[in-house]
């Protein structure tokens, strides 16, 4: 219990420090010194204390976007169980729930930027649900992977203690599904190879076009959203790979928090190292990752 | 026995040594009749020393060896002497690699005849299919070289797939009490020891394998280009040689096949394999403006004929071992008259050659009768081989399979005619000529040869050879004719 | 599961996965980097798989012809080739990356799935992965052979089609291990295929290596 409120509370409070610690990286990797680790909490603190401006032309779609936005990826935080540790809420099936929260968040995000009426913003909303339809089956198979090497239904149970024995017994198909989540991580979160962040060159752009037209508080709730959404996949991707580091709970915290810090360091040395894929490119890794993710669940089924 | 077939692989491998290290250009190719001669007189002692089985051996001479050996000899020795005529008309070229590399072919083309170790036999074939393909280039030019590509591109597949294959025929044999070995006759007598799961997939592994060095169809599509743009002599090889060994390999394999118990899928999977090559071959003859790209589609017609021989069984068995020798013989008689033709004019078009029975008094008209010879007139001896395929298959009621291999043979004959005749008949007034290349005793006299050998065969079968046949049917099953 | 048990696992699996790669590579040098790695894995698969107390001498021979061959010789070769004929880099596909992606992940589905329908003589002495691997990796090596258009990429699909064929001979090196050394014959292809692209590059017959523009030959 006490394990699942410091969870949550490092939920809440954690994911700009971990996009501080990706910008930090990819700064090291540039050869600068780079912002402060808590830059994008100052960001935030920044935007939050500007007024918003909204165009005559949209509707409360827009002013609920980034709101439904943060409370479906928060949501969602809810039914994931962290380090091994149970969730705060929990019932068989919730990985759907899970994957369909997500999906919430983003199609609301989607129509606030349609709702703002500009050609560009519906190019950018256009892209990513269309990448996102993609991963979505890549997220899934993982899922699916996890919860028959695991043998539960639950997200909680999928990456709980179940998922030490499981290394025991199936390690390349839990391997593979770690691929496959962190290329969906890349995907889901608007990173390189799939999208760049700091991007805005707009032929190439992706989610940063859809948020062109927020400002100040709905900018820092999508921006600490997105943190969010990358901290949810940090926390998976960490708890399948570092799953045998230790059973007992403080291993267990330290694998975590650990991991989170690995994925991010990962997530900037990916960024650093790699060119942004061509957009006809991007389709082929993530069906590149399904097919992965499809492999291992053979592995297991055999 | 073992010192005489140690002789008939090695010597050609020599002489072909010795010609690539022979410096003039111009007396080079009497090597290449020299390890002809060599390997005709060695496979003629072989033939009539007394058989001795040996159990266990590598090298071993069965009736479906001496079958194929007895031909291609024969048909390399005509080639031999053609090429002295065809090289010296071609002093322009390097021959080096040409004359070395047939007689290195020769080398592996009796290594599979003899080899009964399935192992030795893919060496054997892989060795065949490096030492062709820069032979096909010989013309040094963009086609020739898509050729050459193609060949071997499609053929390398075939023989890793072939691998493939005899790697399952080692696995099935690997259980408790099995033969644990490739050699032919220990995994015929351990026949129902097999696994029969990997004997099957080992089957269609080494069929399609073999199948694509044979030009079966639908793997046959290097032939056209391969045939068409190689040296006729090279061509004659092919289809006269290299074929007719991927072909045997196959029918050894069958043997294996129908010891472990997996005789009638084999059969059907040959039988099927073997129509549509002739259904194929005869969709591609009719309308056909290159002579020798058509003479490369009866090659997939004929090499599914031997398929289907075997497949039939019986009688048919028999006869596809017939058909080998008539084949192999007769496809000499084609594809030299033909590049005799292709020299004379410049040309493979029918579009632009014609009258060449005027131009060639001897090759013309023996490319027509080699025409009427291959398409199964009598009383060229290809018709008795067909006839006895076609016995086979109504003789076992297999009234579908005869009624269309009749039907596909007339299509054929119809599709052929019509471009031999077109090639033969006329004025050859005002076509391209290239001078200098009339027929000379050394280019028309061995496709000469060769026809009448096939006149004979046809008039007159010794007993011998026909008790030959029968028993290189037997090896697969057949029975009497 | 031992310690060698699991890495032979990830060894299997890795030889898969390169297959995935190479069916959705679009840059040339990465997929020859990427073969080459695969032949690498393969020069160490035999030593994991040598049976514990037996001389090691005969696997330790294919390990090391695997390694130098597969591994180090061939790849070199081509980046030689492909620097030669100063081609482009860039993969050509017949059949588009994602479709030859999916063809692939179905081959190696069901080689997977049903490879252990499939009889082994001795089911304890080999690898449950051994079978499926082969089968996977020679699909992918035909895919990549027919929908590829340049002669480089043909060639790299040969090279994987025959990286497949000498897992499956991993089978039989313990009762007919000549028969696994003569696989390596099939590297002779490889290497004249090479030879070929150098060649047939300094002849300058036609510009660029690009098969589809090989069809003046057809009917």
């Amino acid at each position: 219990m006490l394990r699942t409120v410091l969870h949550l509370a490092a939920l809440l409070a954690l994911p700009p420090l971990l996009l501080g610690v990706v910008n930090r990286t990819k700064a090291r990797f540039a050869g600068r010194a780079g912002p402060p680790l808590l830059q994008p909490y100052f960001d935030l603190a920044r935007l939050l204390r500007k007024g918003a401006v909204y165009s005559r032309t949209t509707t409360w779609v827009f002013r609920a976007g980034p709101v439904v936005g943060l409370a479906a990826v928060v949501a969602a935080g809810l039914l994931l169980g962290m380090g091994g540790a149970p969730a705060a809420i929990s019932f068989t099936g919730d990985f759907v729930l899970f994957a369909y929260l997500l999906g919430l968040g983003r199609f609301f995000t989607a129509l606030a930027a349609l709702d703002t009426g500009s050609a560009f913003e519906g190019m950018g909303a256009a892209r990513e649900v269309t990448f996102a339809s993609l991963a979505e089956p890549a997220l899934f198979l993982c899922l699916i992977v996890l919860a028959r090497a695991t043998g539960t239904g639950t997200l909680a149970g999928m990456l709980g203690p179940g998922l030490v024995a499981a290394w025991g017994q199936t390690a390349p198909a839990l391997l593979l599904a770690a691929m496959g989540v962190f290329v969906v991580a890349l995907a889901e979160n608007a990173r390189i190879p799939v999208d760049d962040p700091n991007t805005h060159l707009e032929l190439t752009m992706i989610h940063e076009v859809m948020v062109l037209d927020h400002g100040g508080p709905d900018l820092a709730l999508i921006e600490y959203g997105a943190a969010v959404k990358l901290f949810l996949f940090a926390a998976i991707a960490s708890r399948i790979l570092l799953a045998p580091a230790g059973e007992g709970a403080l291993a267990a915290e330290a694998a975590f928090f650990g991991g989170l810090f690995l994925f991010a360091l990962g997530v900037g040395v990916v960024e650093s190292s790699m060119a942004r894929l061509r957009m006809i490119r991007v389709p082929q890794l993530l069906v590149g990752a399904s097919v992965l993710s499809a492999f291992a669940l053979v592995l297991l089924l055999r | 026995m073992l010192a005489l077939m140690l002789l008939v692989v090695l010597a050609p491998v020599v002489f072909g040594a010795i010609a690539f290290a022979y410096p003039s250009n111009r007396r080079r190719p009497v090597a290449l009749l020299a390890g002809a001669a060599v390997h005709a007189a060695g496979v003629a002692a072989l033939l009539a020393a007394p058989g001795e089985e040996v159990p266990g051996r590598w090298l071993a001479l069965d009736a479906i060896g001496k079958v194929a050996l007895g031909t291609t000899t024969v048909l390399f020795l005509a080639a031999a002497v053609y090429a002295q005529g065809y090289l010296a008309r071609r002093e322009d070229r390097d021959n080096r690699v040409f004359v070395g590399g047939l007689l290195v072919l020769l080398g592996a083309m009796t290594t599979v005849a003899l080899s009964h170790h399935l192992g030795l036999s893919w060496v054997a074939i892989e060795l065949t299919t490096l030492t062709t393909a820069p032979l096909i280039y010989f013309n040094h030019n963009a086609r020739s070289l898509e050729a050459a590509w193609k060949y071997l591109l499609i053929g390398s597949l075939g023989i890793a797939l072939a691998l493939l294959g005899t790697f399952f025929l080692a696995l099935s044999g690997a259980g408790p009490g099995g033969p644990r070995s490739l050699l032919v006759e220990e995994l015929v007598a351990a026949g129902p020891l097999l696994s029969r799961p990997w004997v099957r997939a080992a089957f269609v592994f080494l069929l399609v394998g073999y199948g694509t060095k044979m030009g079966l169809a639908p793997l046959h599509s290097w032939k056209p280009d391969a045939y068409g743009e190689a040296p006729g002599l090279l061509g004659a090889l092919l289809a006269g040689g290299v074929t007719n060994f991927a072909f045997i390999s196959i029918a050894r394999v069958f043997q294996v096949t129908r010891a472990a118990g997996e005789e009638a899928f084999a059969r059907d999977a040959l039988v099927g394999l073997g129509l549509l090559s002739i259904a194929l071959a005869a969709v591609f003859v009719v309308g056909q403006r290159d002579f020798k790209r058509m003479l490369a589609y009866s090659s997939v017609e004929h090499m599914g004929i031997l398929a289907l021989g075997i497949g039939l069984g019986g009688g048919a068995a028999a006869g596809a071992f017939f058909h080998l020798v008539n084949n192999g013989l007769t496809k000499g008689v084609v594809f030299l008259s033909a590049a005799n033709i292709h020299r004379s004019f410049g040309s493979k078009r029918i579009d632009e050659v014609r009258g060449a029975g005027r131009r060639l008094p001897v090759s013309g008209p023996l490319f027509l009768a080699g025409f009427l010879a291959i398409t199964g007139s009598p009383p060229f001896s290809p018709f008795f081989s067909e006839f006895a395929i076609l016995n086979g298959a109504f003789g076992a009621g297999r009234w579908v399979v005869g009624g269309l291999f009749l039907a596909l043979l007339a299509v054929i004959f119809v599709g052929m005619g019509a471009t031999v005749l077109a090639v033969v008949q006329g004025d050859p007034e005002g076509a391209p000529q290239v001078p200098g290349t009339g027929d000379s005793w050394l280019t028309a006299g061995p496709p000469l040869a060769l026809i009448v050998v096939v006149l004979l065969l046809g008039l007159f079968l010794p007993q011998g050879l026909r008790d030959l046949f029968t028993s290189a049917g037997a090896l697969v099953g057949g029975g009497r004719w | 599961m031992t310690a060698v048990a699991q890495l032979l696992d990830l060894a299997f699996i890795l030889v898969v996965v390169i297959d995935f790669f190479l069916l959705s590579s679009s840059r040339m040098g990465a997929a020859i980097r990427v073969v080459a790695l695969q032949g690498g894995l393969l020069g160490v698969l035999p030593l994991m798989l040598a049976p514990p107390g037996e001389p090691l001498g005969h696997y330790l021979v294919l390990a090391v012809g695997a390694l130098a061959i597969k591994g180090v010789l061939i790849p070199w070769l081509m980046f030689r080739a492909i620097r030669e004929a100063s081609m482009r880099r860039e993969v050509e596909p017949i059949v588009g990356f994602v479709p030859s992606m999916v063809l692939g992940g179905i081959g190696v589905a069901l080689a997977f799935a049903f490879s252990s329908r499939l009889p082994l003589p001795e089911p304890s002495a080999a690898h449950p992965f051994l079978v499926p691997t082969a089968l996977s990796t020679v699909w992918t090596g035909l895919l990549l052979v027919v929908s590829r258009k340049k002669a480089v990429n043909q060639v790299l699909g040969f090279l994987v089609l025959e990286n497949g064929v000498f897992v499956f001979g991993l089978l039989l090196s313990d009762f007919m291990p000549i028969m696994v050394e003569a696989g390596v014959l099939l590297d002779l292809f490889a290497a004249v295929f090479v030879m070929g692209i150098v060649m047939f590059h300094i002849n300058r017959e036609f510009s660029s290596l690009d098969t589809e523009k090989l069809s003046a030959l057809k009917d």
